[in-house]
């Protein structure tokens, strides 16, 4: 009952003045990541995959501005080693207004942010897309499939497609993509009601991915998926950076309560048993 | 102090007595910890303690949390996210709190219920009951503050929702709404006065607790049969209670164990399934979502101010009488706090001579409906303003109105109740028949 739609929230990657929004709910792939369930954990080696990803592509248009570098050297995160991190740091240049000019980062800077106007900031991408599924907008799915803002994403970089039919005269800005639902649609795509006949819209994003857009040390897989679900992990990761560190602590709580209930059922039931005249037997 | 007869402390040191002269807390410590308490009070006795629990977690996580929070515009969202990412425990402290707030309306909506289910409203226990209201009232003021705080998306737009509410007060419905939110718009003043207000409050839901629980350890508490304890003497008295220490404090403490283990479940695996994705969203005064959606706490409420459009009738009546000074928006700010109100009023609406409901056979048919209309309203408050939920809304709302104004009054006249059991004492040696006779005082075996 919680989990609205949270379609509105795309408006900033939606396509600015268009037609009516598309609404609806489209499909999300229910992709198996690491990190699903309790005891799922972050895959540092995807993390890491999904930072190159970030860095060749999606860095060209998109920030990361609550993310301190220095985090990509966290166990639970891409873990890279300190050196490595400085380096990394090197690459991006950040106003210093100490110096009133830019100067290289360190690992105490923040990624820069988004480098387009109508590029949102990913850091916190993967939660925000979080609430887009029912079935009722009830969020089951999210509950007993582990379904959310990663899933949203790894859909959405790969379901860029040919526009339908309909839109073939159409003059219309962006991309079309099927899973995208908050964006433009062209006239000739709607029935007389003004509801889409289509699955999608246009969303203001060029593909980006298209598969073999980068290339791992390691060998892993480069096909469009493969990718698209590693920078999806990796940006989990900047949404939720302590998730490890998280499902541990709610494990060992959850532990301890549990050890502590069964006490205290226990010792609950031996001083009641006198005014609730029953027989307590002892141990043995 | 009026109340059930027991025990008092009694200084037995020289220090004790020194102290006791000049200031009795050790007494007042001890008859609080040892009150006689119904021995036969259920499961659904154990929300107090869990209350309790959740005032003490929020304001001890809210204290670390404000600081690390900045109540700016411009930094209150990215200081969200240095706490979540940079204070040592930051994201488990927000979390708490975040669903602390869930745990602690939950666990007063149970509360409530089972007040109303067992008449622990009435007679001699409405100002109990008052101070219950109004502690929830500032409750729900607090949780709405709070969620303005961490600046996205929903924060922004829910505030902008609320108090345009007050704007709807006829004449000085504008100033109010000004004055609340120190400006034309929700703004940075707006912002530092809910931080402000959102500490304070907790202190006066506090200093209220201590008096709803003053008030009902003077009446004694309520208990499953509604039955008082007997007072004419210690010895009477004792064969309806037991002293609250040990053996509700451990009963208590396993319910909330139990209790906390989930909470933590959800804490620890699922920390947002509870609240709006879009909270991710900073706030953006230029961009209004598709549906402004309140946390699920506020969604009965939020239901029934929503449900009450220009087109019903009781809208178009009382807008023909009053002249147009009462429209559809200002008749739904009434049934929202009406519909608090009308709980408010139930010990006097409630014409029963039975107190608890387990003895009412038609009172638990329409008390039952009037749970399930609570969780209908839950969910209709959380789906777009359009049919079929705005027909819903209102019979769903014409229910919860009905129960109190109507059901209520009436059903104390119309309903033949069953026999109620004459002592608690009574009604708990049925549920534990004691063993032959003169075994009564049979002491268990030592466990050694």
């Amino acid at each position: 009952m919680i989990r609205k739609i949270a379609l509105s929230a795309a408006l900033a990657l939606g396509v600015a003045g268009q037609v009516n929004a598309a609404g609806g709910e489209a499909h999300v792939h229910d992709f198996a990541f690491s990190f699903e369930g309790p005891f799922g954990t972050y895959d540092t080696m995807q993390l890491q995959r999904g930072l190159q990803v970030y860095t060749e592509i999606c860095a060209a248009c998109h920030g990361l501005q609550y993310v301190p570098i220095r985090t990509l050297a966290d166990e639970g995160g891409p873990h890279l080693p300190e050196d490595q991190v400085r380096a990394y740091a090197e690459f991006y240049e950040v106003f210093d207004p100490e110096l009133d000019d830019f100067r290289p980062a360190k690992p105490t800077d923040h990624f820069p942010g988004s480098q387009l106007e109508n590029a949102p900031d990913l850091s916190l991408m993967a939660k925000k897309r979080a609430g887009f599924h029912g079935p009722y907008g009830l969020g089951i799915n999210q509950f007993l499939k582990g379904m959310g803002g990663p899933e949203y994403i790894a859909t959405l970089l790969t379901s860029y497609e040919e526009p339908p039919e309909c839109a073939a005269d159409a003059e219309i800005e962006g991309s079309y993509n099927k899973a995208f639902t908050a964006g433009g649609i062209p006239e000739s795509c709607m029935d007389e009601h003004g509801h889409s006949k289509i699955e999608g819209s246009w969303i203001a994003m060029g593909q980006p991915l298209y598969g073999d857009d980068v290339e791992f040390e390691d060998g892993s897989s480069t096909e469009l998926e493969a990718i698209a679900q590693d920078v999806s992990a990796f940006l989990m990761w900047t949404a939720e950076p302590k998730l490890n560190a998280r499902k541990e602590a709610g494990f060992i709580a959850v532990l301890f309560l549990i050890v502590l209930s069964v006490l205290l059922y226990l010792t609950n039931k031996r001083i009641w048993a006198p005014i609730k005249r029953k027989d307590v037997h002892p141990a043995e | 102090m009026a109340g059930i007869p027991h025990d008092h402390y009694e200084p037995v040191t020289g220090a004790e007595k020194w102290l006791h002269r000049r200031l009795p807390i050790v007494g007042l410590l001890y008859d609080t910890l040892m009150i006689p308490t119904p021995k036969n009070l259920n499961w659904m006795w154990i929300w107090g303690i869990v209350l309790t629990f959740c005032l003490v977690l929020q304001i001890a996580t809210g204290i670390v949390l404000a600081m690390h929070y900045t109540p700016n515009v411009d930094m209150a969202f990215a200081s969200i996210e240095h706490i979540m990412r940079n204070v040592n425990g930051g994201h488990m402290l927000r979390y708490l709190h975040m669903n602390g707030a869930s745990l602690f309306f939950i666990a007063v909506y149970a509360h409530i219920f089972r007040g109303l289910y067992y008449g622990s409203y009435k007679e001699p226990r409405e100002v109990t009951w008052i101070i219950g209201v109004l502690i929830f009232v500032l409750m729900m003021g607090t949780a709405f503050m709070g969620y303005v705080l961490p600046w996205g998306q929903m924060s922004f737009w829910g505030a902008t929702v609320i108090t345009g509410l007050f704007g709807a007060i006829p004449f000085i419905g504008e100033s109010i709404q000004t004055w609340l939110l120190g400006g034309p718009a929700v703004d940075n003043a707006t912002l530092n006065r809910f931080f402000s207000l959102h500490y304070l409050l907790p202190f006066v839901i506090a200093a209220l607790v201590a008096v709803h629980i003053w008030a009902f350890h003077t009446t004694g508490n309520n208990n499953p049969t509604g039955v008082e304890v007997r007072r004419g003497s210690k010895e009477e008295a004792k064969k309806d209670t037991v002293p609250f220490w040990p053996y509700y404090v451990i009963k208590d403490l396993f319910a909330l164990a139990v209790i906390l283990a989930v909470f933590f479940a959800i804490v620890g695996f699922m920390p947002n399934y509870l609240g709006h994705p879009d909270n991710y969203i900073e706030a953006n005064p230029l961009a209004t979502p598709a549906h402004i959606v309140p946390e699920w706490y506020f969604l009965p409420f939020y239901a029934i101010l929503r449900a009450f459009t220009g087109d019903v009738w009781v809208v178009i009546i009382a807008n023909w009488v009053t002249g147009g000074i009462v429209d559809a928006k200002f008749f739904g700010v009434m049934a929202m706090f009406g519909a608090i109100a009308a709980m408010a009023l139930a010990p006097w609406l409630d014409t029963s001579s039975v107190r608890s409901g387990k003895y009412r056979p038609q009172f638990k048919w329409w008390f039952w409906l009037l749970v399930i209309d609570f969780f209908v309203l839950m969910w209709l408050g959380a789906m777009p303003a359009e049919e079929p939920y705005a027909t819903f809304s209102l019979i769903a709302s014409a229910y919860w109105f009905g129960y109190f104004f109507v059901i209520l009054p009436l059903l104390g006249v119309m309903e033949k109740p069953l026999p109620v059991p004459d002592t608690i004492e009574e009604d708990f040696d049925h549920h534990y028949p004691p063993k032959g006779e003169g075994s009564g005082a049979a002491a268990p075996t030592p466990a050694e």
